[in-house]
């Protein structure tokens, strides 16, 4: 597997502008004979697919959502990071970087970071630019809020909602595009193959959700934003159509899975309330902003939050992370939080909870300013629980909520599957082991507006391959492959659902590959999961036909690959025998704290399949840092 | 947590294709729990068809947090259920009772034609912003961000409009089917901030004729499009859009 990451030479300030004038040019005249596939509409899909159509390619984008703004990233809450320093509080691309590396347990690639956090600032330009009604001062300037694993203001926001915001700005573009007959877009599509032609990628399979029809698309190349795999844990912040199965079937044709074991589990999420549950909901990190986390000193304290005094509550991140206190990273955070329950002081049913306290918030700059800082997300948790956190603490409890792994990248966002480009949650390269609040959406827009589509022509105007159309024998394959695939799935008429299969395979990674991984843990999950897979297959229950409107039958396509592709999360979690950002193995920890061991496992993981039955294999990016030298991340 | 057990008797629209004829069935659920949320109750009607070899009831639905607009349904009779800055994925069952007869239609609309069951296609809305629901800036070259200050309060009510989520329960309330809540709320987003005013006006023009080649009905200021909408956006987003349709068509 050719892993060269083809990071550019010279000091990491300049190896971005250098590269782009390097990059070769395809001309104004040639862009408009290339067909640019582009699978997903969130943050990164959109504004790839709106600045590609802009430069002059053809476009054309799927999606599985009845209209592409209901990509995921519209539920994004709490915010975008940019490096402005507009607050003069010492923050420069430098520092945004940094703090990136070290929050990512300098676990990603250092010269993508430094490259993200120096486009960071272009995309609050972009999006004011577009719309974006960010909250602003009464100055009328832009306002910021902190978020975790920072000391500095760099979060931009729009309420609760930022996600939203930024991906309507995007949405919007996209649409003026298509409306410019620019980009053909299609909805409820789903991607079920990645067809390579000759090694290169060079299309697709989807079928229509409302017809079932199955569809080849040829084009020049292939760039996959689909998002994270979340949902391979069932319960997750994730919307409930999230999926792996792009990625998944890329990694089938060829394409490297990097890091599939570095997952972040949110510290701020509702607790689960009953076995029918069907998502968690997060309470956005900007929360801690304000709110402050404890749990009673005591073990087993029943007593309602009010009549604990004071002396009898433990406010443990301020108490263990003085430096960063309610701010601390969230793998550190959520950790704390299950470390504490672990010990019997957690609060609500099942003890599985924390408080998070506005109380003294509210005393201190009044009951209206914190509403009209989080009006819309205390509305939610009230919705929810049916409590008011105005006037109770919330209970919140760590979720599964992120996935850093993904598909290997080089510095030009390609796979070592050449022509299949991948961006957003959907690659590996930016948040190493664990992510920091507010950076996915930057890294998301900062791929879709202003990394691809430059390093796009790196390979559009070398790559010198035949054109073709979705005759070819390789995309009839394809297609077949995917009938095949369904009509297995249908003749089974076993005796469970989709859903339960998916619950219990949820709750097995959740116990042994979760907040906490063991050898022996993760050694029984290698036999479970396949011993679940197996049934799955034998037991299913999946009615209708394929030739309609079928949920029941998108699910368990999705739900059958979430069973492959977990077996590899595993192997991963068992091949990485250390501790880094969301990645705890309990063997290997220093007073609770994540203990690397970078002589081993400086390196970025990537699986390769080798079909049904065959282990997959594991092969090494050794991460190399010139500019920020790892050192034992603490944020005491 | 206490958790009361309910039974309940759902009507539920069903319709096995575009073309196909529809029409209320009778289902009765067990064991809801008054934590679920509705599109959970609807699950768990789903797994118990399922388990007797019947196809599930197909529902639009994806964040169930309330913000990506997917979920729509009519619940007896009002779209989202009837409570207010709700949407139905987070419609808790502890707002019912136990032996409650419960009433599940999709959004019923000329311009939103039903797919399957609750499912309705709501393309007509990405057309009428493909119409000129936006900035027309390319990516790159864009001045700094704080290069222009913008009033909070213009902001703000900037921000009121944009956080229609697109689901499309104001077209379902009203008698005429009128999108008029949808797109001006749009048109209010861009119109309030300065990087949307050179086009102010011929965008109301452009989404306005889009509405209406999309069939939409016409709006008589009935209001029910305000009283249902799940992110409570105020009609005055409506004066707004007629007050600047109208100093367009004069132009
Ligand atoms: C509740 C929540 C809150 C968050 N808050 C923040 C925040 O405040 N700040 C922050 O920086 N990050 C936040 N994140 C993370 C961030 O929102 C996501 O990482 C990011 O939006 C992902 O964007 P994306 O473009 O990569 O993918 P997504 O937005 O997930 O889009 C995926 C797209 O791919 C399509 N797709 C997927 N599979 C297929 C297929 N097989 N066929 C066809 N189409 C397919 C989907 O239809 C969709 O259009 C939050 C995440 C969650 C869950
Ligand atoms: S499912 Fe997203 S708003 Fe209801």
């Amino acid at each position: 597997m050719n892993l060269d990451a083809k990071i550019p030479e010279g000091p990491i300030e300049q190896k971005w502008s250098k590269h782009k004038l390097a990059l070769p040019l395809v001309n104004p005249a040639n862009k408009r004979k290339h067909k640019v596939i582009i699978v997903g509409t969130g943050l990164a899909g959109a504004s790839a697919a709106a600045t590609l159509s802009e430069l002059g390619y053809q476009v054309e984008v799927f999606c599985f959502q009845d209209s592409p703004r209901r990509a995921h990233s519209i539920a994004a809450q709490g915010g975008i990071n940019a490096a402005k320093n507009y607050q003069n509080d010492g923050d420069s691309v430098r520092r945004l970087a940094y703090d990136t590396v070290k929050g990512g347990d300098y676990r990603s690639r250092e010269a993508n970071v430094y490259r993200l956090a120096e486009v960071s600032a272009n995309i609050i330009d972009q999006c004011v630019a577009q719309g974006v009604p960010f909250a602003r001062e009464y100055g009328g300037h832009l306002a910021n809020r902190s978020f975790g694993g920072a000391q500095v203001s760099r979060t931009f926001y729009a309420r609760g909602q930022t996600g939203q915001q930024l991906l309507l700005g995007a949405y919007q573009a996209l649409e003026k595009q298509v409306n410019a007959g620019a980009v053909k877009m299609h909805s409820r599509h789903e991607m079920l193959e990645l067809v390579v032609v000759d090694g290169h990628a060079r299309g697709i399979v989807t079928r229509d959700l409302v017809t079932g029809k199955l569809e080849a698309w040829a084009g020049d190349t292939v760039v996959l934003a689909t998002g994270g795999y979340g949902n391979v844990f069932y319960l997750s912040t994730n919307a409930k159509g999230s999926n792996v199965t792009a990625t998944w079937r890329a990694a089938k044709k060829g394409a490297g899975f990097a890091n599939p074991c570095y997952t972040q589990i949110h510290p701020t999420c509702i607790p689960q309330a009953g076995d029918y549950q069907s998502k968690l909901t997060l309470m956005s990190e900007s929360l801690r902003n304000d709110g402050r986390v404890w749990v009673p000193k005591k073990a087993g304290d029943a007593r309602k939050p009010a009549q604990i005094p004071e002396e009898e509550r433990d406010y443990y991140l301020e108490r263990k992370y003085p430096s960063f206190g309610n701010l601390a990273p969230r793998d550190i955070s959520s950790r704390a939080a299950k470390q504490v329950c672990d010990e019997g002081r957690g609060v609500g049913p099942g003890g599985r909870g924390v408080y998070l306290d506005f109380a003294d918030a509210i005393k201190r700059v009044g009951k209206q300013v914190i509403s009209e800082r989080y009006g819309n997300l205390f509305d939610m948790y009230a919705t929810i629980t049916g409590d008011d956190p105005y006037t109770v603490p919330m209970r919140i409890y760590p979720a599964v909520h992120y996935t850093m792994g993904g598909l290997w990248v080089d510095y030009n966002l390609m796979s070592n599957l050449p022509g299949l480009h991948v961006i957003g949650e959907a690659n590996f390269s930016d948040h190493g082991a664990n992510r920091l609040g507010a950076s996915a959406l930057m890294q998301g827009l900062a791929d879709g507006y202003f990394v691809l589509p430059y390093t796009i022509s790196a390979y559009l105007a070398t790559a010198k391959q035949p054109k073709l159309t979705s005759d070819h024998p390789e995309f009839k394959k394809a297609v077949d492959d995917a009938r095949a695939r369904m009509t297995k799935l249908l003749n089974v008429k076993g005796k469970r659902t989709v859903d339960s299969f998916h619950r219990e395979l949820g709750v097995l990674l959740w116990n042994k590959c979760g907040m906490g991984r063991t050898e022996k843990g993760l050694k029984e999950l290698l036999i479970e999961i396949p011993r679940l897979r197996e049934e799955f297959w034998r037991n299913v229950n999946v009615p209708g036909s394929a030739e309609s409107l079928n949920q029941a039958l998108e699910k368990a396509g999705r739900v059958a690959d979430f069973f492959e592709f977990a077996e590899v999360l595993v192997l991963d979690a068992l091949d990485r025998d250390e501790s880094c950002g969301g990645h705890f193995r309990e063997e290997h920890e220093d007073q609770g704290e994540a203990k690397r061991d970078d002589e081993k496992f400086q390196h970025v993981s990537v699986w390769e399949w080798k079909g049904e039955g065959q282990a997959p294999v594991r092969h090494k990016e050794p991460l190399v840092f010139e500019s920020f030298k790892p050192s034992i991340r603490s944020y005491k | 947590m206490s958790d009361k057990k309910m039974k309940l008797k759902l009507h539920v629209y069903r319709q096995a294709s575009k073309d196909a004829a529809g029409a209320m069935k009778e289902y009765v659920v067990e064991d809801v729990s008054e934590h679920m949320s509705f599109l959970e109750m609807m699950d768990h009607l789903n797994e118990q068809l399922m388990n007797k070899g019947e196809e599930p009831i197909a529902f639009d639905h994806d964040c169930r947090e309330g913000i990506c607009g997917m979920c729509s349904m009519v619940i007896n009779g009002i779209p989202h259920g009837g409570h207010r800055g709700v949407t139905a994925c987070q419609l808790h069952m502890r707002h019912f009772k136990d032996g409650d007869e419960i009433f599940v239609e999709p959004w019923r609309a000329r311009a939103f034609p039903v797919l399957r069951d609750l499912v309705v296609d709501r393309q007509a809305f990405d057309r009428i912003v493909a119409a000129g629901g936006y900035v027309s800036i390319n990516t790159g070259g864009a001045p700094d961000a704080n290069a222009l200050p913008i009033s909070k309060k213009e902001a703000d009510l900037s921000m009121d409009a944009a956080a229609c989520i697109g689901c499309g329960a104001c077209v379902a309330a009203c008698k005429n089917a009128s999108a008029m809540l949808f797109v001006a709320a749009k048109a209010s987003h861009l119109n309030h901030l300065p990087q949307g005013e050179p086009e102010r006006y011929e965008r109301v023009k452009k989404m306005a004729a889009q509405m209406d080649a999309e069939g939409f009905g016409t709006c008589s200021n009935y209001s029910s499009c305000e009283a249902v909408c799940p992110k409570e956006i105020s009609v005055r987003v409506i004066a707004e859009f007629n007050r600047d349709l109208l100093k367009a068509q004069a132009k």
